[in-house]
């Protein structure tokens, strides 16, 4: 912060975390737990984002998957770009420069009491992971939680000791399936869309929220409507290209919407009409 | 607000006097058979009776390409904050109306210090038009004159200028200009009278409704076939975004320096008409065809910049993208005209 800037922040300034834990959840995913330099509290909402910087490759928008009742922050990174490729090449004691929480959150409070089903297509898993984290921690204030993930194949299966673990619970069903059936999976094989109907709440009057790749949206919600789930009720999670986090860039325009800003959680019902959208 | 009149050579003489103090003094100068915002090195260089500029002023609120950040590499990094006082001489109202529209979108929200830093720094001496250009509609835009944003306006009466000063700084430069007096009743007659002609004289192409409708208009127009029938014709090069006053966009990109320790975050500009401009890492463009991008920028201009500014349409008529469009689609006017002829509007 300079003199002339009268005690105003420079919002592309990141401050430096450090890397306290890493390990590869399959191929391409890395998980990262992260603390900050400054010792100061970092307070966010499920279905925020940051970002995340490597001074000298670049920046990029990455969800927080950590729910606020965590401590520190929970990032996963696929290898797929320049600035990914470098994190992946980032050990315990690395520093990562963090920008944020930016974006509108999932409905956290709007949601209680009532019944949550997060739909998850991949790495679509990671955004919901906060929320469903965070429910867990609050378990008494929503109705029943249903997990469905699915995966492309079976070794791309992400947080897989977490999921036994919640598994084996009464207080929360998961339902997985795989996109191809593999010798060492026994369980569900298919596309996610197919583990609707097995959703024992009340879907209508459920919570939905969604996050997966671009195609996974078209048919996700399609079945969603066919089994009578209103487009209020139903919340997506979306993925754009970002420069700057704080709607000034232009990058993740859609339409009339920044998904830095709007985003990236949207209630379905502002988005159904919007061209561009998935 | 204060009016004078100064005599040109009385105004010449207080440029050349801005020009050998500490300030950076930018001005509109004749470049070949065009004219460009640059360093004013001589007063009689400076050319107030040009038609448009080849880059808006845009260019010294929002560098093609600034340094937002020192750092150390996979380190920590320092703002970089760039704010020497600086004149810009000639903004015409277009373009203040332009610059205008960025202070607010820089502003609002998250406050930009980099750019907001920057503006604080700027003594904007605007100047009504004198001569229209090939392809100007600022009449159409209702940008054809400007009554904010700048610190002084001139407008060229003759063989003098009638001077308005807006702002403090506006009013402390008038105080400089030796020989200026209170302008008469006669001096104010002309000037309302080149702004009247100006007013509905800058429109080379006629726009064929009011602007604050096209927000409307738009509403109704997303799959019309103009899209795609301009679009096919589209290089996809971004000149349009280039020239535009009111194209803020950016990219930001890092930099590392010889000694591969230390660098530079940098903010560049970015246009939304290039193919890559929404592509995210895996190679997705989540706006891919040339129609989509096309049609982008006229609802940027038309549509969503103005539901951020208070309804103020994001196309101030400056014609340049008219002018630099190697396909010639790029022409605002022929674009919303066209939705206008088939678009039933209630």
């Amino acid at each position: 912060m300079c003199e002339c800037c009268n005690g105003k922040k420079d919002i592309y300034r990141p401050q430096l975390w450090t890397i306290n834990k890493h390990r590869m959840l399959n191929g391409t995913e890395m998980y990262l737990h992260l603390d900050p330099d400054s010792g100061k509290a970092f307070d966010y909402i499920p279905g925020q984002f940051v970002e995340v910087s490597l001074a000298g490759i670049g920046e990029a928008p990455i969800s927080i998957s950590s729910s606020p009742t965590q401590k520190g922050l929970e990032l996963v990174v696929r290898n797929v770009g320049g600035l990914t490729k470098a994190i992946h090449k980032l050990k315990a004691g690395d520093k990562l420069g963090i920008r944020g929480p930016y974006g509108s959150t999932y409905p956290v409070s709007q949601a209680k009491g009532k019944d949550l089903v997060f739909i998850c297509g991949g790495i679509g898993l990671v955004p919901q992971l906060s929320f469903i984290r965070y429910a867990m921690d609050h378990r008494a204030d929503y109705g029943s939680i249903t997990v469905l993930i699915g995966t492309k194949c079976h070794d791309m299966r992400l947080f897989r000791e977490e999921i036994a673990l919640w598994s084996e619970r009464k207080d929360i069903t998961i339902i997985e399936t795989i996109d191809e059936a593999h010798d060492c999976w026994d369980g569900n094989v298919g596309v996610v869309t197919t583990l609707i109907p097995r959703v024992e709440s009340d879907l209508p009057a459920s919570q939905v929220l969604v996050c997966g790749p671009p195609i996974m949206y078209k048919f996700v919600l399609m079945a969603l409507a066919e089994a009578g789930v209103p487009e209020e009720n139903i919340y997506v999670n979306l993925e754009r290209r970002m420069k700057c986090g704080v709607g000034k860039c232009g990058h993740c325009q859609i339409n009339d919407k920044y998904v830095c800003q709007d985003g990236p959680v949207f209630r379905w019902s502002d988005l159904a009409l919007v061209p561009e959208a998935i | 607000m204060s009016v004078s009149t100064v005599s040109k050579e009385q105004f010449r003489s207080f440029v050349a006097a801005l020009i050998g103090s500490e300030q950076t003094v930018v001005g509109v100068q004749a470049k070949n058979d065009k004219f460009a915002f640059g360093p004013l090195r001589r007063a009689e260089d400076l050319r107030l009776d040009y038609d448009v500029t080849i880059l808006s002023p845009r260019k010294y609120l929002l560098p093609p390409k600034e340094t937002l950040l020192n750092f150390q590499v996979a380190g920590d990094s320092q703002t970089v904050c760039d704010c020497q006082p600086m004149v810009l001489i000639g903004v015409h109202p277009y373009d203040m109306a332009a610059i205008s529209q960025m202070d607010e979108l820089f502003s609002q929200g998250e406050y930009d210090t980099h750019y907001m830093n920057r503006r604080q720094a700027i003594t904007i001496i605007a100047c009504d038009v004198a001569t229209a250009s090939a392809n100007v509609f600022a009449s159409s835009m209702n940008t054809a004159t400007v009554d904010s944003g700048f610190d002084i306006l001139l407008t060229d009466i003759g063989g003098a200028y009638v001077v308005q000063a807006d702002t403090d700084k506006g009013r402390a430069l008038v105080k400089k200009m030796a020989g200026a007096k209170p302008a008469g009743a006669d001096d104010m007659a002309k000037r309302k009278a080149v702004q009247e002609k100006n007013r509905t004289g800058l429109n080379k192409h006629v726009l064929e409704c009011k602007p604050a409708f096209l927000p409307k208009l738009l509403e109704k127009t997303y799959d019309h076939p103009v899209w795609e029938d301009k679009a096919r014709l589209c290089y996809s090069c971004g000149s349009c975004n280039q020239v535009c006053p009111t194209c803020y966009c950016f990219d930001v990109q890092d930099e590392v320096n010889w000694d591969l320790k230390t660098g530079s975050r940098c903010r560049v500009w970015d246009g939304c008409l290039l193919e890559n401009f929404a592509t995210v890492a895996g190679n997705h463009n989540f706006r891919k065809n040339r129609s989509a991008r096309f049609r982008h920028r006229l609802y940027r201009k038309g549509k969503y910049v103005p539901s951020k500014i208070g309804g103020q349409i994001a196309c101030v008529g400056c014609g340049r993208c008219v002018s630099a469009c190697t396909a010639k689609i790029a022409n605002p006017v022929d674009v919303y005209n066209t939705l206008l002829e088939n678009t039933e509007i209630g």
